[in-house]
């Protein structure tokens, strides 16, 4: 089968790779119909993320088409079309009985901080990923859900992530009727975040990017105020003009570890990796929030200690609220809002690559060619 | 008088004796965990019923935090080589120490290049220029292709001038 192949910071190809195997008695095989690459992926495709060996193939956002079923799999069968979330959880240990599938303690051997994760490096459990043509699923009794009739793939396949990751951004950040927010970030995740805060209520939504066709796109799409961080002197001076000069009440951090903006955060946290990432969106996200106000993250930091200003979090009494989605949970609500017309998360798709170009697309996307907000990878046997 | 607690610990769990245990708490009062469901059955440890094991039949480097390999695990990239040395030796200290994630940094680049040696092995020579999708660049950025390679040339040229003036110095 084809998949993709990592072979070193910002080299990617398309390569032939064995078939996967039923490893376990709760795994499916899935023939992938459509996968993402994800902003997250890029900090594996940097060499961000510790233990991301040669030869793993990536890819945590794809739907498919069961292949094949082990003998304890009586949830899904062959021949369904299904989503599968980002999060591989067994839906029955300590965290996911509380809900919290993304921190599953029996998905990811290698760390304990983060469950297994499809193709996100070995400290995400040394998973192979769906930018390929088949991919192993564990636990396809939990985490597999039946696309329901008539829903595009387009829609179903952001589903697996980047919605969920909006949505339970906006939710940690407790939004009441009202509130100011600002998200920091307008890729996919922060532009669905700026439209789902006003499913909780926001009565005022702020975007921050410095790239010019992006804020343009969140404008549009999430009917919100984007301002580029380049054109002013101090974003955090900035949003405090304009927020009465109190603080946005709820501050999402969209960004992660690539952070733009900061040239110590840069030389520390991207280049010379001391850091878990370049935390200049989080150290913003704090210092522009009101005083006992909340900051949410969604963005992804490595697991490596973070220079952040803990004394202004004790000093404006700030919530911070953070974690990697639990995407089963917030599934049933999600589907709603996409077939009441609420949300259309294919919107932000501007790309569908086929698979063999993965390299070019990986490029494209990492380096914001060509107006690129959301790629989409189709495998050759897809149809 | 005042009654005598004995002091509460893994030995003695009965806090509920402790004078004004939970007089303030409210259910309701969770406002910092919306996306944790609360149950009844909190801190009850290592518990729960374990799915069955994946058969471990390769190498696995396991967390020191936690006691076992999780149920089911990936098999991507088995460690291998001195990068595979390089994860062993990390896997030995704790998440919470940079002696852990420092070392799993460097085996990545060393995972790098015995990536190239593997390939060549392999009678396969690493096309550079389409793994790093220069094709798209070289359509939609020209100019910050042609930047990438003068820096790519530059560097590689300062660092052949050092090398053989270090090898011209030796002889001298």
């Amino acid at each position: 089968m084809l998949a993709m192949n990592y072979r070193g910071p910002q080299r990617v190809r398309i390569d032939h790779k064995p078939m996967p195997e039923i490893l376990h008695p709760e795994d499916a095989i899935v023939r992938v119909t459509r996968s993402c690459i994800c902003g997250s992926d890029l900090h594996l495709y940097n060499g961000n993320v510790p233990d991301t060996r040669v030869g793993t193939t990536f890819g945590h956002e794809f739907v498919g088409i069961v292949e094949e079923v082990g003998p304890e799999v009586h949830n899904v069968k062959v021949g369904d079309h299904v989503l599968v979330p980002f999060n591989i959880a067994c839906g029955r240990c300590h965290f996911c009985q509380q809900g919290l599938y993304g921190n599953c303690h029996e998905s990811n051997p290698e760390a304990t901080a983060v469950g297994g994760i499809f193709g996100y490096s070995h400290t995400a459990g040394g998973y192979h990923g769906g930018q390929a043509e088949y991919v192993r699923v564990p636990y396809a009794n939990f985490g597999p859900t039946v696309i329901p009739e008539g829903m595009d793939l387009d829609d179903a396949v952001m589903l697996t992530d980047v919605v969920p990751t909006a949505y339970q951004a906006a939710e940690m950040g407790g939004i009441q009727p009202g509130d100011t927010v600002v998200v920091f970030g307008a890729g996919p995740v922060g532009i669905m975040a700026a439209r789902c805060s006003w499913l909780f209520g926001a009565g005022r939504v702020i975007i921050i990017d410095h790239v010019e066709y992006r804020l343009e796109f969140a404008k549009n799409y999430a009917h919100c105020e984007a301002y580029n961080f380049k054109e002013m002197d101090d974003v955090v001076l900035f949003l405090k003009k304009e927020t009465d000069w109190m603080g946005a009440d709820v501050v999402i951090d969209a960004v992660g570890a690539e952070a733009a903006g900061d040239a110590m955060q840069t030389i520390t946290g991207r280049k010379m990796l001391l850091q878990a990432g370049s935390a200049t969106a989080l150290h913003w996200a704090i210092n522009s929030v009101k005083k006992g106000g909340i900051v949410s993250i969604v963005g992804v930091y490595g697991p490596t200690g973070n220079l952040i200003p803990i004394g202004n979090v004790v000093n404006k009494g700030l919530t911070i609220r953070a974690n990697q989605a639990s995407v089963k949970k917030h599934l049933p609500r999600l589907i709603e809002h996409i077939q009441n017309g609420i949300l259309n998360p294919k919107g932000l798709i501007t790309h569908r690559v086929p698979l063999e170009e993965i390299s070019d697309a990986y490029r494209i996307f990492s380096d914001k060619l060509d107006n690129c907000i959301k790629p989409v990878l189709i495998p050759p046997r897809a149809a | 008088m005042e009654t005598t607690i004995a002091p509460v610990n893994a030995k003695n769990p009965d806090f509920k004796n402790i004078p004004g245990w939970g007089i303030d708490a409210d259910p309701k009062n969770d406002p910092t965990y919306p996306m944790k469901d609360r149950t009844d059955a909190e801190q009850t440890g290592y518990s729960w019923e374990r799915p069955a094991q994946q058969p471990v039949n390769i190498e696995v480097l396991h967390s020191n935090e936690r006691p076992n390999v999780s149920a089911v695990f990936g098999t991507a990239s088995p460690p291998s080589g001195l990068s595979g040395q390089i994860r062993r030796y990390a896997f030995q200290y704790s998440e919470s120490k940079f002696r852990h994630w420092l070392p799993l940094i460097v085996a990545d680049r060393v995972n790098v290049v015995e990536g190239i040696v593997e390939d060549i092995r392999n009678g396969k020579i690493p096309n550079f220029f389409a793994e790093k999708g220069y094709k798209a660049m070289w359509k939609h950025n020209p100019k910050g292709l042609a930047t990438n390679i003068a820096i790519t040339v530059g560097v590689a040229t300062l660092a052949y001038l050092w090398l053989s003036g270090g090898r011209n110095r030796s002889r001298d």
